[in-house]
């Protein structure tokens, strides 16, 4: 069954701007966050990115991350962006691979 | 003796495989697809990002992904084991069995069976849903009796004077619902294996069951996962240091996987050991255990070179799994960036409240 997912921020950042937050992604896990992760470090702006599973057992992953001025929210909606771009890119790069190796290969 | 070439610079593209530990494993994500900055950049990835596919079949594939984080790729292994959705059997009623194999051991057995059927085709089903209709459910029924042959000659074996002591999935009839004979044929839907031995049965023993298979991923149950494995490793470079001749030269080849070191003949008449092709060697460090040998070859990996193997169980062919992989990740990242744009807008109307 398809599980619902959802983003929420976890309180505790407020004195930080907006440069520092936690995202709480319900129903996401090492799949989505150490991608994620790998995008997000490469940006300039980020001073650290990092993600947590808390509890095995809880469908939780948290996302964090500090940055030296810009929104976290924003760094995190590029980072999506980006890895949109990224899978785009792949699936395009693929799917003509595939045509020239089956042409190749008749 | 040559030196080894291992150098910061080839640190930045290759990781190190000593005898006992591997040098430089630090997730480090330079030289590839950084900016002048040492920033990542798409189009600085995009332009030296590769795919090639080294091989296909309707069930096997391997291709090389070159320049690109682990992370990434990981993502999408772990997405095609438990998150690309695949059809299997999840109700099983059982109205009558006779046999010797329990009631829960064979309706785990017959969650097992792969089927032909396309998830991409299907809806998931609601969980309350008893029944199903036609877009989320495909039912079967597998009724069954083992009889005594009457035709059979006294004097013939055991075997043939019963009839269905055997029970194989290709017993397991489909039952269209609504409009599905219109768009199925029975073969895109039944099990793709026709051999699969369900239970074993004597005469007087009999089943008559009634199976529902609905569309789940790997996630809930190992029955959902479309491929048998999917995995990648990363491609392996062998260098050898120095002149490896005669004797030594088949030892050395005995120490890696066939067909990584060839050997040649010189001009005096001598056998020279040479890397043919390192693609495939299983990367045991063999050769580390002979002290005449271990100087002589230096063992690395290529950082950001994964050559990704795909086994796909039957229903789809291993490249439309990988890109409904990549399309999964695409949409998950999509799902969050439209929740992240509704909550701006909540947080925004509780500001002007």
């Amino acid at each position: 069954m398809a599980l619902t997912k959802s983003i929420a921020e976890l309180a505790g950042d407020k004195k930080s701007d907006e440069k520092a937050r936690t995202f709480v992604l319900e129903n996401h896990g090492h799949t989505l966050g150490n991608a994620l992760r790998s995008i997000v470090m490469g940006y300039p702006e980020v001073d650290f990115c990092g993600y947590s599973v808390p509890h095995p057992a809880e469908n939780k992953m948290h996302f964090r991350i500090q940055t030296k001025g810009p929104k976290a929210t924003d760094i995190l909606q590029r980072g999506l962006e980006d890895l949109v771009k990224v899978c785009d890119a792949i699936e395009e790069q693929f799917k003509g691979e595939m045509e020239s190796f089956q042409a190749s290969n008749l | 003796m040559a030196k080894s070439n291992f150098n910061i610079d080839r640190a930045k593209t290759h990781i190190l495989m000593k005898e006992k530990s591997v040098a430089n494993l630090l997730p480090s994500e330079d030289g590839l697809y950084l900016n002048e900055d040492g920033h990542w950049d798409f189009d600085k990835w995009r332009e030296q990002f590769q795919i090639k596919i080294v091989k296909r079949n309707s069930l096997e594939m391997e291709f090389d992904l070159i320049g690109i984080q682990a992370a990434i790729v990981n993502a999408f292994r772990r997405i095609l084991l438990s998150d690309v959705p695949s059809m299997a059997f999840e109700k099983v009623l059982i109205y009558n069995n006779t046999s010797i194999i329990q009631d829960e051991v064979l309706a785990h057995r017959l969650g097992l069976i792969p089927l032909k059927a396309d998830a991409r085709q299907f809806e998931y089903r609601q969980p309350d849903d008893e029944n199903g209709t036609d877009v989320d459910t495909l039912k079967y029924k597998l009724k069954v009796k083992c009889s005594w042959n009457k035709n059979a000659s006294p004097s013939a074996p055991l075997s043939e004077q019963q009839v269905n002591t055997n029970v194989y999935s290709s017993q397991i009839k489909w039952l269209p619902m609504g409009s599905q004979s219109n768009v199925y044929k029975p073969d895109d839907v039944n099990p793709i294996h026709h051999d699969i031995l369900i239970a074993k049965m004597v005469p007087g023993q009999e089943m008559d069951i009634e199976l529902h298979a609905i569309k789940g991923i790997g996630r809930d149950h190992a029955k959902f996962s479309p491929v048998a494995t999917a995995f990648y490793r990363l491609l392996p470079e062998i260098t050898l240091l120095r002149d490896v001749e005669d004797d030594l030269a088949y030892k050395l080849q005995k120490c890696f996987s066939p067909g990584v070191i060839g050997l040649q003949k010189t001009k005096s008449g001598n056998v020279k050991a040479y890397v043919s092709d390192a693609r495939y060697d299983t990367c045991s460090r063999n050769v580390f255990r002979h002290e005449d040998l271990k100087d002589a070859v230096q063992l690395e990996r290529v950082k950001h070179h994964f050559i990704f193997t795909i086994e796909s169980v039957g229903a789809l062919p291993p490249d439309v799994l990988f890109i409904e992989a990549v399309r999964t990740l695409k949409n998950d990242c999509l799902d969050l960036l439209q929740k992240m744009k509704n909550m701006k807008k909540s947080g925004k109307k509780k500001k002007n409240n």
